[in-house]
């Protein structure tokens, strides 16, 4: 009895020392899953996440991408920039024209200067904000970008190496830091722990790899995106059972990367899970080496109808989407293939055949793939699956298992590199949001290495012609038809083993409301509200 | 007794090469870029050879080696490459962070383990022995991770007792030591300190079982010694070997866990040595293992001093 007493009393202590009840702020607290804040710098690191979360909301670039519908691609929109054309006479020069009244979390104003400063800080070496870890972390997303120059107070013009009309898409990668903040300290270190941008969220407080605070930026320039929350902390969590139980004790309201072994969990005790198709691919990248067997078509579409992608859906618990090219059918850049990628077994085994594989002569294959990885989904269970799959039309699949680090390595040197161990595939799955990182680095034949990612060196004038055509259409709707034209010859080569999409799940506790969750890598917290 | 402490004090100077040029060469003969902090996935070739002249990562190793022992010698660990931070503000704060953890997983696991050891010693052979001792086993044999997220589940997702994770809801920087923070730290230091507690009992228990067979203590109990007297000589006894076990798990705690700091998200030594790791963060990596590769070894030999002045027998030369 007495013990018992002491239980209570224990427990009552417990409780009446849980955190009283929020004050009058409404706060939404999110569980990434980067094992550190990403960099505040204006340039984030850890990939999309950072982008996310500590781009887009205290940031903005001259573009942006359209975050407000769950059903509609996301595309491009005017942000600091109201407007943009390519100088008709020379198309490696953008003219951007500014949106008058947009201002800085520290009351400066973001006119041409602003927007110079922060071209040169990843562009111009000899400038004093030029800053190595900014440059990596930007200039790989606009390739062709060589520089800015003020035309007046409002506009800019852009300048790249040769024309290219991602240039627009691309920018929505460089997001726009107050110089006058950087200029306090002259040092971008010192920037990050203050950081000073013009998005709809303001910096608070940094504890270093621990949180991440921000408030609404009421003199936000879009009113209509003013937060409807207060403040916003981020934390980073990378173990996903710790988001999990963190959602569930109600330290969190959002966690990101819900595993899909801990939905069922997590809707029984009241959480709410989203998920939507965004630009995301996860494919083997085959080799067009000479001597490969991928290099020949019949093979490249036969592994392609010998994938029973439904089966991979269901392994991932429902959470991705069946994979018929790079874009889906009904995105702008769908293009219409001719080759229908889906499940056909037979037709598979009757291209092996054509091809001169069979029983008697099996298809052998090397993959590399990694143990784990950002965006790799469940990269050994999905492999295996898939091995077996080629099994049954006589392929006989290796893989050569490395940890994700390793492979990018591997992806950087290319398929003729001996670091490839003489792989026939390699599985890296990758953002298809803009046309350069979905398209022109895996099909441009000048974009074999060192200079990007045409790892399975595909060099053939189509190609290579289909690229220059998107590049150079400088309309969107030409060039969205010129980016299906290229997006079609690659299915119909079949250049890829396309696989599946990730739908992204996310999990949201019940205070949540108001949230669309867009089919973008970013998505956009200023609708929130908490209950 | 000087000359063995100048003697000790001497030897730490190899050894802080050796484990630095170890760690040195592990990042390098891993498959990994050092840049790997810094550098996107899409990064090409190119843009990795400038990086690296950037970083300074184009010199030749031994350089590179040599000019950051340079630098150590002289109290300077470099900057984080991950994160542009001095390493030595990052390591301080993961110290006071995990020093917290310890103090607490220490407080409790040397005082159950004390206890326990005490009392399965004095009563050896019979059932609270054998209880005490399958406890004992049990502690060191349960997987750290495991026990930590069987507590999480428990006390904080079902009992909704106690937080999750974390060090306070405002994050370390506003630690204080009042219920409101201490609550954070009841759940990783229980986890973190069972198998300390394990060890400490099952040693202690050894020792007094041991001691309490000795000749001497049968003859203070017939000189009619109090049996306070008797534990009190028992403790003299068993202090210099239980000290030295308490000194190491105490490394061990200090050390950090990268397993429980990070199924806590403790901001601590564990947690930024896994993340110096995962990002290859080369300047961070070597100052945090030179960091506590020196703390244990000053660690020991504060337990080697402490060990002779408790017991004049154990003479060091």
């Amino acid at each position: 009895m007495h013990t018992l007493k002491l239980l209570a009393a224990f427990a009552a202590a417990v409780l009446a020392a849980a955190p009283p009840q929020a004050s009058a702020q409404s706060v939404l607290r999110i569980g990434m899953t980067a094992a550190d804040i990403p960099a505040t710098t204006s340039q984030p690191d850890s990939g999309f996440e950072g982008n996310r979360f500590t781009g887009v909301t205290m940031f903005d670039g001259l573009t942006q991408w359209d975050l407000s519908s769950a059903d509609k691609p996301s595309v491009v929109i005017p942000a600091l920039a109201e407007s943009w054309a390519i100088d008709a006479k020379d198309k490696t020069k953008w003219i951007f024209k500014l949106r008058k009244g947009a201002k800085f979390h520290d009351g400066t104003e973001v006119n041409a200067d602003a927007i110079v400063f922060n071209f040169e800080k990843v562009l111009k070496k000899d400038a004093p904000h030029y800053d190595a870890k900014l440059v990596a972390q930007t200039t790989p997303r606009m390739p062709t970008v060589s520089g800015a120059r003020k035309i007046d107070d409002s506009t800019v013009e852009v300048q790249t190496s040769e024309p290219d009309s991602f240039v627009p898409i691309n920018l929505t990668n460089l997001f726009i830091a107050s110089p006058s903040a950087w200029a306090k300290t002259k040092s971008w270190t010192e920037f990050a722990k203050n950081p000073v941008g013009s998005g709809p969220w303001k910096f608070v407080r940094l504890v270093p790899r621990e949180r991440l605070e921000l408030e609404k930026f009421t003199g936000y320039w879009d009113a209509k995106r003013v937060p409807k929350t207060d403040r916003v902390v981020l934390i980073p969590m990378p173990d996903a059972s710790t988001r999990v139980n963190a959602l569930l004790s109600g330290q969190l309201d959002w966690i990101e990367a819900a595993p899909s072994d801990a939905v069922a969990q997590l809707r029984s005790r009241g959480m709410q899970i989203t998920s939507n198709p965004y630009p995301h691919t996860w494919p083997w990248q085959l080799s067009f080496v000479a001597g490969h067997p991928t290099a020949d078509l019949k093979v490249r579409q036969a592994i392609n109808l010998a994938i029973d992608r439904d089966a991979i859906v269901k392994l991932l618990g429902g959470y991705a989407a069946p994979a018929k090219g790079a874009v889906p059918p009904g995105h702008p850049w769908w293009g219409n293939p001719k080759f229908d990628i889906k499940y056909d077994p037979n037709q598979a085994k009757k291209l092996l055949a054509e091809a001169g594989y069979g029983p008697g002569k099996p298809l052998k294959i090397k993959v590399q793939i990694s143990q784990s990885g950002s965006g790799q989904m469940l990269p050994l269970p999905m492999n295996e699956l898939m091995q077996q799959q080629l099994k049954q039309v006589g392929v006989e699949v290796e893989f050569d298992v490395m940890v994700w680090e390793s492979l990018f390595n591997s992806w950087r040197v290319g398929a003729k590199d001996p670091k490839s161990n003489g792989a026939h595939a390699i599985n890296v799955s990758f953002a298809t949001q803009d046309p350069f990182f979905a398209f022109a680095r895996f099909y441009d034949s000048r974009m074999v290495a060192p200079r990007s990612v045409n790892w399975g060196h595909i060099q053939t004038p189509e190609f290579d012609k289909l690229v220059a055509a998107a590049r150079s259409s400088f309309d969107g709707k030409e060039r969205d038809a010129a980016l299906g034209r290229l997006h079609a010859h690659a299915v119909e080569q079949a250049a890829f083993l396309f696989v599946v999409h990730d739908t992204g799940p996310r999990a949201l506790s019940p205070r949540v409301t108001g949230f669309v969750q867009s089919k973008n890598w970013f998505q956009d917290l200023s609708p929130i509200v908490m209950k | 007794m000087l000359a063995y402490l100048f003697r000790r004090l001497l030897y730490v100077i190899p050894i802080a090469l050796a484990v630095s040029a170890v760690c040195f060469s592990l990042v390098y003969l891993g498959p990994v870029d050092p840049l790997m902090a810094v550098l996107p996935p899409d990064a090409s070739l190119e843009l990795i050879e400038q990086l690296k002249a950037a970083y300074g990562f184009d010199k030749p190793i031994p350089v590179q080696f040599a000019k950051w022992v340079a630098r150590a010698a002289q109290g300077d660990l470099g900057t984080s490459i991950a994160t542009g931070r001095p390493v030595n503000s990052e390591l301080a704060r993961a110290i006071s962070n995990t020093f917290v953890l310890a103090f607490f997983a220490c407080t409790f696991g040397f005082t159950l383990g004390l206890a326990l050891g005490f009392v399965a010693g004095y009563f050896n052979g019979t059932w609270i022995d054998k209880l005490v001792t399958s406890f004992a086993v049990a502690g060191v044999s349960v997987p750290h991770y495991w026990l930590g997220m069987v507590l999480v589940i428990i006390f904080s997702v079902f009992l909704n007792w106690l937080p999750a994770t974390g060090m306070g809801t405002g994050g370390s920087g506003d630690w204080a030591w009042d219920w409101e923070h201490i609550r954070f730290v009841i759940l990783p230091a229980v986890t973190l300190s069972v198998i300390p507690t394990a060890i400490i009992t099952r040693t202690v228990r050894a020792l007094v079982a041991d001691i309490l067979s000795r000749e001497f203590v049968s003859a203070l109990v017939a000189k009619g010694l109090s049996e306070a007297g008797v534990f009190w000589h028992v403790v003299k006894n068993a202090a210099p070997t239980a000290l030295a076990v308490m000194g190491i798990q105490l490394g061990y705690l200090l050390g950090g866990s990268i397993l429980v700091e990070t199924v806590f998200t403790w901001p601590g030594t564990g947690f930024l040595l896994s993340i110096a790791i995962f990002q290859r963060d080369l300047p961070l990596l070597q100052g945090t293992i030179l960091f506590l590769a020196l703390f244990f070894v000053f660690l020991n030999l504060l337990v080697d001093v402490v060990q002779t002045l408790l017991d004049p027998r154990i003479r060091r030369t």
